[in-house]
């Protein structure tokens, strides 16, 4: 019942350690560290957002409206989200120490509630997060509203008899003065009434093995002869 | 007569059988099973249950009879129904829920392609249930390991859900092999709804090369080639190592090869034998889907970059002289 002419877009934004940063993991193997790290918007729900203001410019959608569910500093990238052309914002709030262990299955549930509450037409949300990486709210979300899903989109245009075609790959800002003044509406998890009980319990999370560089060789005929002492190529 | 202590063990136990089955859900194009579901099949076989195959499809009943064949599987399931022609998630998802209601599955799985990524979390939320993607280590029925940031930290988790819904990275898990003889029966009925998604075409980029997924050599190109007519050189060098070919972001956002041969984080993963990085300087989303690989060849024209510290073998050269001197030399 997509009606393209007055869809009201939701786009979800999640605070994520910059993709450019080197994370650390905590000497005592609870998790990364992210005290005084850089933060910044999900570098996927940044193109997820744009691809929902570009609809509204071409009047294909009304509202677009930015979510985010996370601690006290996910109203950054909120406030981001409206310097870069979401019309409203809307942040979901938890503490740090709940925020940390969020699973995707929660924040599909906490989205099913504000799309239904607000009478949202389309969800708009990144393939993945860059810290979780586990790319599972969207369809999540789509099952708990049995709504069809079109992930890893990389196209999306209007469908007509009420549908929206999408494309999908089988894997400048604003002023911010003026996203100040746009309505941030705060809501304590609470007043959802969503469950946010951990069904994953984190036992350990641990570095990665390191690999040894095994150093340069000095001209391609080198580079061939350590090709064949390894087999790859026929001696 | 049973006495009522005799019929309740009975049912006790008949219900342990029931719970301890996992299934995998079988992804395929209609005539081959994708390779990624064999090593699903092992990574379900981990998790110390039967493991059930479901095979739904268009054509769904050959690849069936290939399933059964695979070792350790014990049971297909079949839902062939023209409704299911490219195994669109929304109308998979009823298949399995109804598969799910009458079999009892204590975890169903797929492995963590773009089609098990879509259609399990879908699942999970019918189930009310978290879901766990891209296990790299199955430790027992419960507990699993994952990668966080780009393979930059390794998590061990343990899953409280009383369905578990999972999809496996395919490179961490050996691929089942022949020797099963499963049985093969019907899947239990589902109503497919086909009103709200409609699949319209489909666009498959083709190659006589190796698969990139499961290649052992994987040759790559990066931002370095300048140009999509340069990737000659990577395709060149590919054939005559019977290769696969991969690339960087860069080069795919560059245009000069389809997105579908981006390796990272946020594209493939491979774990080839040999890999070998060309024009990559090797930032950390690239490397998170390549650094699994046995051995690592780099080569590269500036002596600091990243892509050296994990590569086996280094090459510091312009790629344009290297390159074209390197498959001149293989036979
Ligand atoms: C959220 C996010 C997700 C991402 N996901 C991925 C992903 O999945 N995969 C991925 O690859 N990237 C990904 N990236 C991009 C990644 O950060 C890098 O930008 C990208 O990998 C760089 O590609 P490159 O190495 O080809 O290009 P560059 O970094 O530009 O490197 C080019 C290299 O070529 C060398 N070179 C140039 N000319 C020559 C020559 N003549 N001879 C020899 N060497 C030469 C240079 O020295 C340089 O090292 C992602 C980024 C973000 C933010």
């Amino acid at each position: 019942n997509f009606q393209p002419k007055v869809m009201k877009i939701l786009v979800g934004v999640k605070r994520v350690v910059d993709y450019a940063v080197k994370i650390r993991v905590k000497p005592d193997r609870s998790g990364v560290v992210t005290e005084g790290v850089q933060h910044s918007m999900n570098p996927f729900d940044e193109i997820a957002l744009e691809e929902a203001v570009k609809l509204k410019e071409k009047k294909l959608a009304t509202e677009v409206v930015a979510f985010s569910l996370g601690g006290p500093k996910s109203q950054e990238v909120l406030r981001t989200a409206l310097a870069k052309g979401a019309d409203k914002a809307i942040h979901v709030q938890v503490s740090d120490e709940e925020a940390s262990k969020l699973e995707s299955f929660h924040v599909a549930k906490t989205l099913k509630k504000i799309v239904e509450s607000e009478k949202f037409d389309a969800v708009f949300l990144g393939k993945q997060a860059i810290d979780d990486d586990s790319s599972q709210t969207a369809p999540i979300l789509a099952g708990l509203l049995d709504w069809p899903q079109a992930l890893y989109a990389s196209k999306v245009e209007e469908g007509g008899d009420g549908h929206m075609k999408v494309t999908r790959e089988i894997d400048g800002g604003l002023d911010t003065i003026k996203a100040k003044k746009k309505p941030l509406k705060a809501i304590p998890i609470k007043d959802l009434g969503v469950d946010i009980k951990p069904q994953t319990e984190t036992i350990e999370v641990t570095e990665p093995p390191v690999r040894q560089a095994g150093g340069f060789v000095e001209d391609v005929s080198a580079l061939v002869a350590k090709l064949k002492e390894k087999g790859f190529v026929k001696a | 007569m049973l006495s009522a202590r005799t019929v309740l063990t009975r049912t006790a136990r008949l219900n342990n059988a029931r719970l301890n089955s996992t299934l995998v859900v079988a992804e395929h194009d209609e005539t081959k099973l994708a390779p990624i579901t064999l090593n699903a099949i092992t990574a379900a076989g981990k998790l110390g249950n039967d493991v059930s195959v479901l095979v739904t499809g268009a054509n769904a009943q050959k690849v069936a009879e290939q399933v059964a064949k695979v070792n350790g599987v014990k049971r297909v399931l079949v839902a062939q129904d023209d409704k299911l022609k490219n195994n669109l998630p929304e109308r998979v998802a009823p298949v399995v829920l109804a598969s799910q209601k009458q079999f009892n599955f204590s975890a169903i799985t797929a492995g963590s392609s773009a089609f098990g990524r879509g259609l399990i979390p879908r699942v999970a939320a019918k189930l009310d249930v978290s879901s766990i993607s891209d296990i790299t280590q199955v430790h027992s029925a419960d507990s699993f390991t994952r990668t966080l940031y780009a393979g930059n930290a390794v998590k061990k988790v343990k899953s409280s859900a009383a369905v578990k819904l999972l999809t496996f990275r395919g490179t961490a898990f050996e691929p089942a092999k022949e020797g099963g003889s499963g049985a093969v029966e019907k899947a239990p009925s589902a109503d497919i709804a086909t009103d709200t998604s409609e699949f319209l075409g489909q666009e498959l980029s083709k190659s006589e090369r190796p698969d990139l997924a499961t290649a052992k050599i994987v040759v790559s190109g990066g931002r370095g080639l300048k140009s999509g007519d340069n990737f000659k050189l990577i395709y060149e060098l590919a054939d005559k190592l019977g290769a696969g070919v991969g690339a960087s972001r860069a080069a795919v956002d560059a245009g000069y090869v389809p997105n579908d041969m981006q390796v990272g984080q946020t594209g493939k993963i491979v774990a080839p034998e040999l890999y070998i990085a060309i024009g990559i300087s090797g930032a950390i989303q690239h490397l998170a889907g390549m650094k699994d690989s046995k051995t690592i060849v780099a080569i590269n024209k500036d002596p600091d970059a990243p892509i050296f510290q994990v590569a086996d073998i280094g090459l510091k050269a312009d790629l344009f002289k290297a390159v074209p001197e390197l498959t001149a030399a293989l036979k």
